[in-house]
């Protein structure tokens, strides 16, 4: 793309990730109301307390008893000054909750996807470099396997595996508890507590991307400009590297972001597996607290996340390749 | 009808997810006669390992025999899977009929629609539905439904896309048919296939979604579940893995299979399309 188009491209992209934000805050909105009894009754119910005097006191004060519109305006207005409201339950802000967690989630999220990419894209290229070998059915295989089985139950069994029969690795939380660490150690620490969650949360792509990139790549490499790059007597490593693997990663970056959702939906299970204090764990604690406003904060936390991923891979393609046209 | 037998037959992939499909659907069937009673009653000693007490996959904190409980839960695992995957093929299909042969504005806006539901994070918000509305098989299904109907609503506007300016089409408009009865009457059947498809692998989707639902406590209350099973299995895995293990693998082969015969299905209904491929996936 022409560096001089650029602005109006990336505008574009704010504008509708903004309207994006905007539909998940008025659906969030709606899914509160829609909750079996009022927000006044829920609340009333988490502090303990609830007759009707108090009820009607709840009411005036979180302004229930307005319009709905206008409830609406106020729920907006809250949202854009980062205002999730208060869990009753925690004693805490949602937003404070959520932003306490929110490192923890980045860290896992993004080990996972960076060990799906790397080793899902080295695999699918071994195998479309040998169609019909062993790699190739290997990635089959592994493929099937992964799309059918359950992501915590695969958890489950690397924990059964690892820590429970060979001892190898923690199976528990972010790091060890009651020793002091600090530098090197610490960090090592993390990446041991680190490995089995991305592992499990990462396995799946591994198997979905690397099927992609076979596929994607086989297609590139019988087109005609690596038929020309070979008559001229580039040689195969090159071919492969400089004019096929490039091509072949534009449909993995936007396929990256379309499971973004997921890989974030994947995290809560995953986190829930090993006590791994991100945004999933909190909101499991929430489920199990019948916490709304918490669920819904957590709602509105991955959405956006998954929001500014997509708006990351739209910039990422836009560069990687000029043919992108700005609409 | 026997080309397509063939066709299926041909990837053995496929026959073998079959075979174990049934295999599968004949246990959740008979599962009260090979478990009469409850799956939540106490049978045994608790924590019984496997092959112990008479108990084939052993007992679980409680006492309740796992065998029974993987009986009982395959029930609710293809009852969810199936009613939940009609009420998104309902959804996928109603939207996508209207974008594809409304074309113009209808179509922008469903389309807008579809794109807002395959952005937000759609296990959050299943989560968030069966929270809400309390948990109950109900609420369970509606909750899946409303997070895997769009890509059938894309499939079909796709299909009705191309489907509506054929010839057979402008025919029967010629005709004077009314909307509805070209709709379902002649496009409809042409696209069936690609439907069949995916709803298979609907299923498959929908029973992982279930599984994880009711892993997190988000089960309906009154119904044994394989998700269930492999929660509460979850705080005791060092001194019971059976409790896990099994309920596992009983969902990864019936995923597996629907899988597995949606591939055949795949290759039986596009023949072409599978010859091209070599007969592999």
């Amino acid at each position: 793309m022409e560096l001089s188009r650029f602005p109006a491209y990336l505008a574009g992209r704010l504008v509708k990730a903004a309207i994006v934000v905007l539909a998940i805050v008025v659906c969030n909105f709606f899914l509160i109301h829609a909750a079996p009894g009022d927000p006044a009754s829920i609340i009333a119910g988490q502090s303990g307390a609830a007759d009707a005097k108090f009820l009607e006191q709840l009411r005036a004060q979180f302004g229930l008893d307005q319009p709905l519109y206008v409830q609406l305006w106020v729920y907006l207005k809250g949202v854009l000054t980062l205002d999730l409201g208060f869990s009753h339950r925690q004693q805490a802000s949602v937003a404070a909750l959520l932003w306490d967690r929110l490192p923890a989630t980045l860290l896992l999220t993004g080990a996972a996807f960076l060990f799906a990419i790397v080793i899902g894209v080295t695999m699918g290229a071994l195998a479309a470099r040998r169609v019909g070998s062993w790699s190739d059915s290997v990635i089959t295989v592994l493929a099937l396997t992964f799309y059918a089985t359950p992501l915590f139950w695969v958890g489950l069994m690397l924990v059964l595996l690892f820590s429970v029969t060979l001892e190898w690795l923690p199976s528990f939380g972010m790091m060890s508890v009651g020793v002091e660490l600090s530098g090197f150690a610490w960090l090592l620490d993390i990446g041991k507590h680190l490995l089995l969650p991305a592992l499990t949360l990462g396995l799946f792509y591994v198997a979905v991307y690397a099927r992609l990139t076979r596929a994607t790549m086989l297609e590139v490499a019988d087109q005609d400009f690596v038929k020309t790059a070979r008559a001229k007597g580039v040689p195969e490593g090159r071919i492969l590297r400089r004019h096929v693997l490039r091509n072949a990663m534009l449909p993995v970056i936007t396929f990256a972001g379309i499971q973004a959702g997921q890989l974030i939906g994947g995290s809560i299970l995953v986190e829930t597996v090993f006590a791994w204090p991100g945004i999933g764990r909190l909101a499991f604690e929430a489920l199990l607290a019948r916490d709304y406003q918490v669920l819904m904060g957590v709602f509105f936390c991955t959405s956006v996340m998954v929001v500014l991923f997509n708006l990351i891979t739209d910039l990422l393609y836009a560069i990687v390749d000029p043919r992108v046209e700005v609409s | 009808m026997r080309g397509f037998w063939r066709n299926f037959c041909r990837n053995r992939g496929a026959v073998v997810g079959l075979v174990i499909l049934l295999l599968v659907i004949a246990t959740a069937i008979a599962a009260p006669w090979l478990y009469p009673g409850s799956p939540w009653d106490m049978a045994g000693m608790p924590f019984a390992p496997p092959g112990e007490m008479g108990m084939m996959l052993g007992t679980d904190s409680l006492g309740r025999d796992v065998a029974a409980g993987i009986a009982h839960g395959a029930r609710v695992s293809l009852l969810v899977g199936a009613v939940s995957t009609v009420v998104a093929l309902v959804i996928g299909i109603g939207l996508g009929a209207i974008a594809g042969y409304l074309g113009g504005l209808a179509d922008d806006l469903v389309m807008r629609f579809t794109e807002f539901f395959q952005t937000i994070p759609s296990f959050v918000l299943a989560i968030l539905l069966v929270a809400i509305f309390t948990p109950t098989i109900g609420s369970i299904v509606f909750a899946i439904a409303v997070v895997s109907w769009p890509p059938v609503a894309r499939v079909v506007r796709a299909e009705f896309l191309s489907l509506r300016s054929r010839e057979f089409v402008q025919a029967s408009e010629v005709l004077g048919k009314s909307r509805i009865s070209i709709v379902f009457g002649d496009i409809l059947p042409n696209a069936l296939s690609p439907i069949v498809v995916l709803s298979s692998l609907m299923v498959a989707s929908a029973i992982l979604l279930e599984s994880a639902l009711s892993f997190l406590g988000l089960g309906d209350p009154n119904m044994m579940s394989w998700g269930f099973l492999i929660g509460s299995g979850r705080s005791v895995i060092r001194m019971a893995w059976w409790m896990s293990v099994f309920p596992g693998i009983a969902i990864f082969l019936t995923v597996l299979s629907l899988n597995l015969v949606g591939e055949g299905l795949s290759d039986a209904l596009n023949p072409r399309l599978a010859r091209n491929r070599g007969g592999k996936a």
